[in-house]
């Protein structure tokens, strides 16, 4: 098993330690998660899946808490719609 | 104890109850709104909030071409919050036979000066690209529009109560006859007109009305901006809305201003209790899968259900009960309530005052129904 | 299209922490089928969660039990509704899953309290149990300075956590008084093991300042967070930060009991001695039942599994731990009982709402959740209120709706699937 997984966030390389969320990689990443309603910038809260405000697109698939979501090689993050 | 002075009161807050309190407020009457809940809480609140002109007889249609120009008179008075958004409606044609539905409708509605766009099947998927491939076509009504109920009732009561009105909620009424309306806390309300406008529930307060609840689930889901530009409606809705007595659902989408996409519809009599009927959830999601494939990888957030107040022949009540002079009913509007809400409150307050409709009142009238009672 | 699972259990779990891992080894071993679902990726819970390189040990010993016993585990799964008596819809990633049981054990847990204060949307503005997950699952704290702030005996095993593995603790923030903790304390006297437990503790943590009746009053920071303004036993102080790890004691997960029909007593989900709930057939065990801890959650597991297995005779063995165990939880809620002061720390433009960004002052004049919700759409959004719902509680005593599915969003196809199921049959 490789040590480290390599995702991309809006298009950049983050490189965590293998077993990470993709909340992580987010916070390595120095990117916040989503926008809200009023556009500010918010990041993950409970990391529990409870309260939402980690939500990103993974691979495509939008309003995924990525405090649930391991992280994958290649595995592609976007939080700009 | 009594509170007197009114001239009328309303009893029932939801959209109808507040137009009508805003129409007899500013036309000078003394009113007072009643709910046992909140501001727009019941059926209103779980409404889709179309503003539609629908066509199922010719009063339907000119009852809801009268509010949706109200509506539209309205609109640049009403704040952010009530997301009036005039996206316009598809009838989403399967079929030939479907189309050729269009093509009536697109004449009445043309007949009656209502501007629509037949679409044939390339012109449907430039418009919604999002329906599954192969549909015929459809009947684009660009007049018609969605807005977020709850606020827009809340608007309504405001404007009566900046022009007099009294809201009185959180109580319920137990009575309300011969211009005393009978409060569940033993206190009492007089006024020379009472107002039914209890929606659903209206039949509790005057036994012998033939409103019945039909109930309707929703389901509403996350934010997915521009997926869905107008609201969309299967033809076949007509047929299955039209089916009286057995549950039916039916492919009808609507786009939020929040980027939310509202799911419906379904109708089902006889089901009296709040909770989800996962059965008939399950197969107005199965439908609306059907027509939009992509909806079902969507994230739902929330499901409810509400009762609609359906009468016989699908038209409101809006006029005297016979038998008590003092009352005059505002309910039964079905599905369609948002919409008619404001042609509601215009033709109640003309009779009451005596003012000329500016459409023929007959077919609302609740005396075309309650003939059995006034000789019993 | 997603792929559509049936399935059918003697006894079926939900929660894989300490209740949930208890309940349903302990029934396992007495020959029923079992299933245990959790909403995490991994078993143990909030408590016992896995780190990226090892699993808890304690996870790691109940999971050899639940194999033993031929257990069927589903993690990362969602229960959604009740479809029918008997039936439960869940969702994994790329399927859902029709679970029927005979006896339902719901070890849901507790979250975390969140109560609104200026800033405190903010990235970097974390849980107390939040930032531990984070850290859990791949976080690096080596270095960073971290402020620990919130009510609970939580505050402290995290502040603990986070400093073995590197942060700077700046500062503890209890928002309960020096007194109440001290009454609290001499009560451990009676629990030797619980005594030694805060005595490692206190161990880990010496040196680190542990402030009572001291809150956040704000934070601060341009696009995350940079600094908190705390309120030091009604003093000011401004701490320039990495991280804030806050949350307000626990919040019970009482959603799929309640809509279960199960009757809920002033937030906690009623049980007998069995852990029987109102609804027959279906145990409840845990922090649902009230907040307790984890030896608490073991012993209810236990007698819940046991129970479900019709083992009653053993369950019952264990009735005297769990009174005593009981004492303890009833103690826990006196001590952290939140301080009215708080009350005051939203401000005018301070979001209580996150999903839909509402703020306090447009919640203000409201006079129900209901009301509230339909005009401003506080706990609309996502998260169906868990963070706000609570908040509101305390804010403005405010009564939670009934609630209704699906207790999580869930795909649509999902909740379609039985009317699919059925064309395609």
């Amino acid at each position: 098993m490789p040590e480290r997984v390599t995702v991309t966030v809006n298009g950049a390389r983050v490189d965590v330690a293998c077993g990470s969320t993709v909340a992580v990689a987010m916070i390595l990443a120095g990117q916040p998660c989503r926008a809200s309603v009023n556009g500010e910038s918010r990041g993950p809260l409970c990391a529990m899946g409870i309260c939402f405000e980690c939500c990103v697109a993974i691979n495509g698939v939008p309003h995924r808490r990525s405090c649930q979501v391991f992280c994958e090689n290649g595995m592609e993050v976007r939080t700009d719609g | 104890m009594s509170d007197d002075g009114y001239e009328v009161a309303i009893v029932g807050a939801g959209i109808v109850g507040a137009a009508c309190a805003d129409e007899f407020a500013r036309r000078g009457l003394r009113v007072i709104l009643i709910d046992r809940e909140a501001v727009g809480s019941g059926a209103t609140a779980a409404g889709m909030g179309h503003i539609v002109v629908m066509d199922d007889s010719d009063a339907q249609f000119a009852l809801t071409h009268y509010s949706q120009r109200l509506w539209q008179s309205l609109r640049p008075e009403l704040p952010e919050d009530v997301e009036y958004d005039q996206c316009g409606t598809i009838w989403v044609a399967a079929d030939e036979e479907e189309m050729a539905e269009v093509r009536r409708k697109a004449d009445y509605y043309s007949e009656r000066n209502l501007v629509t766009d037949v679409l044939d099947e390339a012109q449907l998927k430039t418009l919604e690209p999002n329906l599954r491939p192969a549909l015929a076509g459809g009947l684009l009504v660009p007049d018609d529009g969605v807005l977020y109920p709850p606020c827009a009732a809340r608007v309504l009561a405001e404007r009566a109560q900046q022009h007099g009105a009294k809201l009185q909620l959180g109580c319920a009424v137990e009575r309300m006859e011969q211009g005393c309306v009978q409060m569940s806390d033993g206190h009492e309300i007089r006024a020379e007109f009472l107002v039914n406008a209890a929606g659903a529930v209206a039949p509790a307060l005057t036994p012998g009305l033939e409103v019945k609840k039909r109930k309707g689930h929703l389901v509403i889901t996350d934010r997915y901006p521009k997926f869905l530009r107008h609201q969309l409606v299967e033809l076949g809705y007509l047929k299955n809305a039209h089916a009286v007595t057995a549950d039916s659902v039916a492919f009808n989408v609507q786009p939020r201003r929040t980027g939310q996409i509202l799911i419906g519809s379904s109708r089902q009599y006889g089901a009296e209790d709040k909770e989800v009927d996962h059965d008939i959830l399950s197969r107005m999601l199965q439908r609306s899968q059907e027509y939009m494939p992509a909806l079902g990888s969507m994230s739902a957030m929330r499901t409810w259900t509400g009762f609609r107040a359906a009468t016989p022949d699908k038209l409101p009540l809006i006029g005297p009960w016979p038998g008590d002079k003092s009352l005059f009913l505002a309910t039964g509007h079905e599905g369609l309530g948002i919409t008619t809400s404001l042609g509601t409150a215009r033709i109640l307050v003309d009779q009451i005052t005596g003012a000329q409709p500016e459409i023929p009142i007959e077919p609302y009238l609740p005396s075309r129904n309650a003939k059995e009672q006034v000789h019993a | 299209m997603a792929k559509f699972d049936r399935a059918r259990f003697d006894v079926l779990v939900i929660g894989g922490g300490p209740a949930g891992l208890a309940a349903a080894s302990r029934a396992g071993q007495h020959g029923a089928t079992v299933g245990i679902v959790d909403d995490n990726p991994k078993l143990g819970g909030q408590i016992w969660r896995a780190t990226c390189e090892q699993e808890h040990p304690q996870t790691a010993r109940w999971s050899e039990q639940l194999r033993r016993a031929n257990v069927t585990v589903f993690a990362g799964t969602r229960v959604l509704h009740q479809i029918e008596p008997g039936v439960l819809l869940a969702e994994q990633m790329q399927s859902a899953h029709e679970l029927r049981y005979d006896k339902l054990v719901l070890a849901t847990g507790a979250r975390e309290r969140f109560l609104p204060f200026p800033g405190w949307t903010l990235p970097n503005v974390f849980g107390a149990g939040g930032l531990q997950a984070m850290v859990k699952c791949g976080l690096p704290v080596i270095g960073k300075r971290v402020l620990v702030a919130g009510s609970g005996p939580l505050l402290l095993a995290v502040a603990a956590y986070l400093r073995n593995c590197g942060a700077r603790i700046l500062m503890i923030c209890e928002q309960t008084s020096a007194r109440a903790l001290a009454q609290f304390g001499l009560s451990l006297w009676r629990e030797p093991a619980k005594l030694a437990q805060a005595f490692r503790l206190k161990k880990d943590l010496a040196g680190i300042p542990f402030a009572t009746r001291s809150w956040p009053v704000e934070a601060h920071g341009s696009e995350a967070l940079e600094s908190v303004a705390i309120s030091r036993g009604g003093k000011g102080e401004a701490i320039a930060c990495d991280y804030l790890a806050c949350g307000f004691h626990l919040i019970p997960n009482t959603e799929l009991a309640a809509l279960l029909g199960c009757t809920i007593e002033n937030g906690y989900v009623s049980v007998s001695d069995l852990q029987e709930t109102s609804v027959p057939g279906v145990f409840c065990a845990g922090e649902p039942t009230g907040i307790g801890g984890v030896e608490l959650a073991l012993i209810e597991g236990q007698i819940a599994g046991l129970v479900a297995a019709g083992q009653i005779a053993d369950a019952r063995q264990l009735s005297r731990q769990r009174r005593k165990a009981l004492c303890f939880a009833r103690g826990l809620e006196q001590t952290f009982k939140l301080n009215p002061e708080l009350q005051k720390l939203a401000k005018a433009e301070t979001i209580v709402c996150r999903c839909e960004d509402v703020t306090y002052s447009r919640l203000r004049p409201y006079h129900s959740w209901t009301a509230a919700k339909l005009q401003t759409r506080c706990g609309m959004g996502a998260c169906q209120g868990r963070v706000c719902g609570p908040a509101t509680q305390f804010l403005f005593k405010w009564n939670p709706d009934s609630v209704r599915p699906p207790i999580f969003p869930a795909r649509v196809e999902s909740l379609a699937l039985r009317a699919t199921a059925a064309t395609n049959s």
